[in-house]
């Protein structure tokens, strides 16, 4: 696709220049290691392909969290979203989820999605957590603004956070926002983020090798639970 | 009374199945148990009217939460009419998370008094039609209005308090508990019918700073993989008397013994709320009645909903001394492999706890052991007698089996 680098310019959102997310390690309840890092721009079309078969799965709103974070990770690869950053999860170089928000100013972040691919080992819970700890503790945010899409969202954000009520639209549209604070952020750290840095050498290399995706059988056995059917 | 054989069984695999109501999972249960004895195409018979080939006489449902989850009732008639078995007898038995095995019961003595010669068994429960605080909620109504449920107390926290009893009357440590649960998520994941199919590291639920996301404390000192699933899923049984099994295909299994007891609906009401005395006396009587004891025992299926269960209950069967049976998970006793495997399917712990599913899934467990089989990996060599307990309420009603290989 030609591009137009001078309507670009007019196109393009500014950006707030964003402190990298270190990358951190996570044991997972099988004893398998969970990789998280930040994403770039480039390992966008490998998220997009492992979300896609998500978009289609209808249970826990798989449906329109995924198709929501598609279109958000193509806004983001076309630069089309302002100050916007992804996170995502490997386990042996697989991708179990991702995480995306953006920098509403320089201390106020808004939180996008959570998605978990592969499920039952809380991935979606470490995932969000990492997601909370670089807005607060890394891009040093006073609050982030966050909205539950999903029944499981809003028990694993809202009650297990006590995130605060707002009446401040989110920009999913839908119910008002509830705010993460710094204050709850730190009084929840001890019981809801982990992780060890550095992560060894090999367990990176394996994850930035190259970017693995399951099979969409497999997908869709983990999310849409067709075990045995 | 008559000697009464399972000559049939049937199970789906437990879990989440959201595109299945409670009926479908009850008739599909039904149909592989039907088909599994041969008696696919019977239909539904009146009694003694010597229809030939033999027709099912009588169903007995166990099924908790129809009425509070599904808002149905009598699930009983409409399965008769659903998988053609009319004009069969039917009866809906709700006992808690002791109905499967009292529909169970009631099967046997149905069989065994001579009133009806065929009998089917279902359990089965749909408990994801809603959500974990309402589940949880649904369990609770078995507690008493009164003096438990008003106060906000659930199974969780009531097994939560049950296990700081008898950690500090009996020794449990923590380790035993994780054994427990460890033991029973390596067999789950062998187990195609099983809801968690999935082994767990001690690293990544005890001893990795991590574990405090994923194992957290439920109910103290529960944690998360102490506790059994809330699952969806159906198991069925056929009987018919021991001297009408001609040409089985498969080993019939034959209920050697059984047996039921109740205890105070309350846990402040017994003397000592470690004592699990509903369970001593259901064992008791099986064991009589199968003139055998608990050490003839090869395999064994007990209602671990939560870790402590297992312990607690292999002691108050009579397999291990009080204070051994956390002894004997460590030891590997009761692994696969060991003298008494215990929950080789991975118990409710992994395979999951419909309730009204339960106490059948246990005995179908059973016949497939003493059946001889499953695959390599989850076949106990040479098992000629299994033992199974349906734990309801809170050992306030608690139904046993004791199922033997028939010699052929």
């Amino acid at each position: 696709m030609a591009i137009d680098m001078e309507l670009e310019a007019v196109l393009r959102p500014p950006v707030i220049e964003m402190q990298p997310y270190p990358p951190k390690v996570i044991t997972l309840a099988n004893g398998k290691k969970l990789v998280i890092r930040q994403a770039t721009r480039e390992d966008v079309p490998a998220l997009l392909k492992a979300v896609h078969p998500c978009m289609f799965i209808t249970r826990d709103y798989y449906d329109i969290v995924a198709s929501r974070v598609y279109a958000e990770l193509l806004g983001w690869y076309r630069y089309r979203v302002r100050n916007e950053y992804c996170l995502m999860g490997q386990v042996d170089g697989y991708v179990v989820g991702v995480v995306n928000g953006r920098l509403v100013d320089e201390k106020v972040g808004m939180s996008y999605h959570t998605l978990a691919i592969d499920r039952g080992l809380r991935i979606g819970s470490h995932l969000f957590a990492a997601k909370m700890e670089y807005h607060i503790e890394y891009l040093k945010q006073d609050s982030v603004l966050i909205v539950a899409e999903s029944p499981i969202g809003f028990r694993r954000w809202m009650i297990e956070y006590g995130l605060e009520p707002t009446d401040i639209q989110h920009e999913l549209g839908g119910p008002d926002s509830y705010r993460l604070t710094k204050e709850l952020y730190y009084d929840s750290m001890s019981r809801l983020v982990v992780g060890d840095r550095p992560v060894p050498q090999e367990l990176m290399d394996e994850a930035q090798e190259e970017i693995l995706i399951v099979s969409e059988d497999s997908i869709l056995e983990k999310i849409a639970g067709l075990k045995g059917r | 009374m008559r000697d009464v054989a399972i000559i049939g069984v049937g199970m789906i695999p437990f879990g989440r199945r959201d595109e299945d109501g409670l009926m479908d999972m009850l008739a599909y249960a039904s149909l592989k148990a039907l088909d599994d004895a041969g008696l696919g195409a019977a239909g539904g018979a009146v009694r003694g009217s010597g229809k030939e080939p033999v027709g099912i006489e009588a169903v007995y449902v166990g099924n908790m939460g129809g009425g509070i989850l599904q808002h149905q009732t009598a699930v009983a008639s409409s399965l008769v009419d659903r998988i053609n078995l009319l004009p069969a007898a039917a009866e809906t038995v709700e006992n808690g998370p002791a109905s499967g095995g009292s529909a169970v019961k009631n099967g046997i003595l149905a069989v065994a008094s001579g009133y009806y010669d065929y009998v089917l068994v279902v359990g089965g429960e749909k408990m994801r039609d809603v959500t974990g605080w309402r589940a949880t909620d649904f369990v609770a109504t078995m507690t008493h209005p009164q003096v438990e449920y008003v106060y906000g107390l659930t199974l969780p926290g009531m097994a939560g308090m049950f296990t700081r009893l008898y950690m500090e009357k009996y020794g449990v440590t923590r380790d035993m508990l994780v054994a427990v649960a460890l033991k029973n998520q390596e067999m789950g994941a062998l187990n195609p019918y099983a809801h968690v199919e999935m082994a767990l590291s001690r690293e990544g639920i005890v001893d990795s700073p991590h574990s405090v996301v994923n194992n957290p404390t439920v109910a103290d000192p529960l944690h998360l993989y102490d506790a059994c699933p809330v699952s969806d899923g159906a198991a069925a049984i056929v009987l018919c008397p021991l001297d009408r099994v001609k040409d089985a295909k498969k080993p019939p299994v034959v209920i050697a013994g059984f047996g039921q007891a109740t205890d105070t609906h309350t846990l402040q009401e017994r003397e000592d709320p470690t004592d699990l005395k509903a369970v001593t006396l259901a064992a008791q009587q099986a064991f009589e009645m199968a003139k055998l004891t608990p050490a003839d025992i090869h395999v064994a299926e007990l209602h671990d909903a939560f870790t402590i269960l297992e312990i607690a209950e292999s002691e108050h069967i009579g397999f291990f001394k009080k204070g051994e049976g956390g002894k004997a998970v460590l030891a590997g006793k009761t692994c696969f492999g060991g003298s008494l495997p215990i929950n080789v399917s991975g118990g409710l712990k992994a395979r999951g706890h419909p309730v009204g599913a339960t106490g059948v899934a246990q005995v179908v467990e059973l016949v497939f052991q003493l059946r001889h089989e499953l695959p390599k990996n989850r076949q106990v060599k040479n098992a000629e007698n299994g033992f199974s307990i349906n734990f309801g309420g809170f050992g306030n009603n608690v139904l046993s089996f004791v199922l033997r290989r028939v010699r052929q």
